[in-house]
């Protein structure tokens, strides 16, 4: 356990969005998982990152009206 | 009227094999299926239309818009691919039709060096909490709704298609019409735009 940033934790970072996008190989996800096991720091801040994006689009998110969906639906063209 | 007479001649004028009468009732068939397909997909259409434009108002017009013109064009969508992909390059389009591009990018400044600043900023602001969840709910809903919206759009665009849209790389480099090393890099720095501001958000607050 160590809280010292390193190249290690600067690697990591970089490894950060893309491992929490799922397009990262397999050898780079183990790379990844090597290091936040044996790193706090960067461990506490991917699980930051991963609340942030959950937290964000709760936040930001907003139903349509129901009176828009009234709308579309009159939008559909009559049958012949 | 016109067109429903000239349905009724075509219909009898064929009668005779039944062969155009058929694919008139298929035509209508699949059409009517298009347009449940598409209006099941309203909530997400409009999710994403609500964080591209500047406003409520506006992403309701711009979705009205998106299904009048999916509507007329239906035949235009092939069946078995994404639609709602498919829905949503017509609402980008539209999108940048209505001039919005005029509004130009404001001149980046340099953005913090690494990824990890606002997890640090929020956990140093002095009152030990480190709990990542904890951290994440000083921020206020009005503090993510504004800084959202203060991100310009070619970035928005993409970080609103893939994070809250949940499209592939792939889905927003077809619906954005850019490649994907341009939807990699804006995303990358779409979202620490993002966080720069709620980082300032946060400054703010404490001032």
């Amino acid at each position: 356990m160590t809280d010292i940033y390193d190249e290690g934790c600067a690697h990591c970072e970089e490894m950060m969005q893309p491992y929490l996008d799922h397009v990262l190989s397999d050898a780079e996800v183990q790379e990844a998982e090597r290091h936040l096991q044996q790193c706090d720091k960067c461990r506490r801040r991917y699980r930051f990152e991963e609340s942030l994006r959950r937290y964000v689009r709760l936040a930001v998110d907003e139903q349509m009206s129901p009176a828009l969906k009234e709308k579309l639906s009159a939008l559909r063209i009559p049958l012949d | 009227m016109e067109c429903g007479a000239s349905v009724a001649v075509m219909a009898a004028e064929d009668d005779a094999d039944g062969t155009d009468a058929l694919r008139i009732a298929t035509d209508a068939r699949d059409r009517v299926r298009f347009e449940e397909e598409a209006l099941a997909l309203a909530d997400q259409v409009y999710r994403v239309a609500r964080h591209l434009a500047n406003s409520r108002e506006e992403a309701e017009d711009l979705v009205q818009e998106t299904y009048a013109r999916a509507f007329r064009s239906w035949r235009s969508f092939q069946p078995g691919t994404n639609l709602r992909a498919w829905m949503l390059r017509i609402l980008t389009n539209l999108n940048i039709d209505r001039g919005r591009r005029s509004q130009r990018a404001p001149q980046m400044q340099a953005l913090e060096a690494n990824d990890y600043f606002l997890y640090d900023k929020l956990s140093d602001s002095g009152d030990g909490t480190t709990d990542e969840d904890r951290v994440v709910e000083k921020l206020s809903q009005d503090d993510v709704v504004s800084a959202l919206s203060a991100v310009p759009h070619d970035f928005r665009d993409v970080l609103v298609l893939v994070d809250l849209g949940d499209f592939s790389y792939q889905d927003a480099a077809q619906i954005l019409d850019i490649p994907i090393g341009t939807v990699m890099s804006r995303l990358h720095r779409g979202r620490r735009i993002l966080k720069r501001e709620l980082a300032d958000s946060v400054a703010e607050g404490d001032s």
